[in-house]
């Protein structure tokens, strides 16, 4: 890892340590400045943290929110709960498996995203939000991302 | 003189565009040189409105809506600073049918005040339930919610006093309040209305449950899928710090794992460890967070407090019906026209949520199948519509009224591919410390499968499979998810043969 993202670490490991339950709240940070969680960073963690390195890797395994390798430029959490599954997001789950191909873009499930009287419902980059979908709808979003990178 | 215009910025008018509406807005006032202010308010839940606008006026406010941008400059064309008339124009919003027809006691300010602003919220009768508090002492504040019924909202409706009694009576050098926002069932919506559309009301409850039972800290998890959730909960605990007068809260984000929503894996996770459940007893209310003894309670439940200080445990108790006392927010969810918040007294029926307020199904096609109490809740019939909805009726019929959320499903649903995905989301999000949960969801996976492909003698050992679930899980993640299971199956036969 280089240098500057080590000591970045090792400086969210200092603000953390001292919080009872530090872990997720370290991690989450970690995401949020990398996009992801390399497990180069782990030892540091749990040496930081007075924890194994089992336990953190457990941690960051058990939960589906990280990730250990570096996201495409956009994330895309497409709804599939039943709320969604009632207005069609299976259908278009199907289209979107097809349009990510090729794209700089990760396709994710998510399990509701609070918008079940609009679904099918995504969300990019925890960002933007977007509801009602069609399939087309879909492809205008995507298609829009290319243009804004 | 500056005119006040409301447009909602909760996650639902985001998704439906509202950021960019409340730009246009901005911009046509600009090149027009009119004076205005504009709120963004929580959301009033009647999401096929939406993004809803509402206009000021010395007579109420005035709403218009779906608005687009494409409709903003026809909407400054009609005079809509002076409330002008427009296609979209609804009228005063207090008079739309399904908000007059709500009684709105936990989301009475969601919609209506500016979630930001602490003056708003101390206008609009917040903070009378905390200053009642600070003159009452411990076991006076318990008995309070004790008597006026209040049962758990987060779908367990286990009486809250009781809980709170039990953390009183427990010394401990340290007690924590620990907010369940972990609001992971499908249909359910509620929690990120009230947390996006009054923050200071949850905070007031979880510092009344601290003087109530002793606790100087609390914790707020809420889900990762709220990303603007748990960013204004943030800017609002920057803003009430002071108020809270030595009331400390935390906002914690969780980290997408469904099963961290019943309260032993939520401490877990708090404490930094896998979302894993734990055994019972001991009771997190004798030894929760930290091994400390804790309050859990859901959104709704703290959310509720409030009002129940400062008006009395009657004023909360006379609504409702038997058991079941005070209000529920009804989420209508999934196939339905009017999708939308719906808080009324328990005891109304389900077909009046689905068809008086939701308008039948979206699809135009007849409503076929209903999930209430999200994805652990059971599958209704059109026979159940009329099951009054309370705790009691609900548990006889075999179904959960849990926190509250309806899925409709019209005629297009195959009820072999709800059950199925019952169990696959059971495999998915079981913490695997129980091994009717682990194992059982992924078997039930395999045995519908075999029923899909034709082998109909595969649903005896579907129920026997069932029954080991219901019986034998530690928690409601393997226990309840046979709910849905069963009841396609005893509901729905024909799709199954």
């Amino acid at each position: 890892m280089e240098k500057q993202i080590t000591s970045h670490i090792d400086e969210l490991i200092t603000n953390h340590q001292h919080k009872p339950g530090a872990l997720l709240p370290l991690l989450h940070e970690i995401q949020e400045s990398l996009g992801y969680i390399p497990s180069e960073t782990v030892p540091a963690i749990a040496k930081g943290l007075n924890l194994s390195r089992a336990e953190v890797y457990g941690v960051i395994s058990y939960y589906q929110h990280f990730r250990t390798t570096p996201p495409a430029r956009n994330v895309i959490r497409l709804c599939r709960a039943e709320a969604c599954q009632a207005r069609g997001s299976e259908t278009l789950a199907a289209h979107a498996e097809e349009a990510v191909v090729g794209r700089d873009l990760t396709l994710e499930a998510v399990y509701c995203l609070g918008l079940c009287a609009s679904g099918p419902a995504m969300q990019i980059d925890e960002t933007h939000l977007h509801a009602r979908l069609s399939p087309e709808k879909f492809d205008a979003l995507i298609a829009g991302l290319e243009v804004n990178s | 003189m500056s005119v006040t215009l409301y447009l909602p910025g909760d996650a639902n008018a985001l998704a439906l565009g509202a950021d960019e509406v409340a730009k246009a807005i901005v911009n046509q006032a600009t090149q027009r040189d009119l004076d205005i202010r504009l709120v963004r308010n929580g959301s009033r839940g009647l999401f096929w409105l939406e993004p809803l606008l509402e206009v000021e006026t010395p007579e109420g406010r005035i709403a218009y809506g779906p608005v687009e941008v494409a409709d903003v400059p026809e909407l400054f064309n009609a005079g809509l600073v002076e409330a002008g008339d427009h296609p979209l124009c609804l009228g005063l919003t207090d008079e739309i049918p399904y908000l007059a027809r709500q009684q709105r006691v936990s989301m009475s300010r969601v919609g209506v005040v500016d979630p930001l602003s602490l003056d708003d919220y101390l206008t609009h009768g917040g903070g009378e339930g905390l200053k009642r508090a600070r003159s009452m002492t411990p076991a006076e504040i318990v008995k309070e919610v004790t008597d006026s019924g209040l049962r758990g909202r987060g779908g367990a409706a286990f009486p809250t006093g009781i809980k709170w009694n039990t953390v009183l009576n427990t010394p401990a050098d340290q007690k924590y309040i620990v907010c369940n926002a972990d609001e992971g069932d499908s249909g359910t919506f509620a929690d990120r209305l009230l947390m996006e559309g009054d923050p200071f009301a949850l905070f007031e409850g979880m510092a009344i449950a601290g003087l109530g039972v002793g606790a100087s800290k609390g914790y707020l998890y809420v889900r990762s899928e709220y990303p603007h959730a748990a960013a204004l909960l943030q800017q609002a605990l920057t803003v009430a710090s002071d108020w809270l007068d030595g009331f400390e809260i935390e906002v914690r984000k969780a980290a997408g794992s469904y099963v961290c929503g019943e309260e032993t894996a939520l401490l877990e996770s708090i404490e930094g460890r896998r979302g894993i459940v734990r055994n019972k007893p001991p009771l997190p209310a004798i030894d929760g967070l930290f091994g400390k003894p804790t309050v859990i309670n859901n959104v709704i439940s703290l959310i509720s407090v409030p009002d129940i200080l400062a008006k009395g445990a009657d004023f909360y108790h006379a609504y409702g019906v038997g058991r079941s006392r005070g209000t529920l927010p009804f989420q209508l969810a999934g196939n339905l026209k009017y999708g939308g918040m719906v808080e009324v007294p328990f005891g109304l029926t389900l077909r009046e949520l689905l068809y008086e307020f939701g308008g039948g199904s979206d699809s135009g096609r007849p409503i076929r199948a209903v999930q209430v109490g999200g994805p652990l809740g059971a599958y209704m019939p059109e026979s159940q519509f009329d099951t009054p909805l309370c705790y009691e009726a609900f548990t006889e019929v075999g179904a959960v009224l849990g926190h509250g959320g309806i899925v409709a499903f019209d005629d297009s649903v195959d009820m072999v591919n709800q059950a199925h995905y019952a169990m696959r989301f059971c495999a998915e999000e079981s913490c695997g410390k129980c091994t009717p949960c682990r194992i059982g969801s992924t078997r039930g996976m395999e045995v519908i499968e075999r029923i899909r492909g034709g082998d109909s003698n595969q649903i005896e050992l579907l129920r026997s499979l069932c029954d080991t679930m219901l019986d034998g899980s530690m928690c409601a993640m393997g226990g309840m998810t046979p709910y849905p299971v069963l009841s396609a199956l005893n509901h729905f036969p024909e799709d199954f043969q």
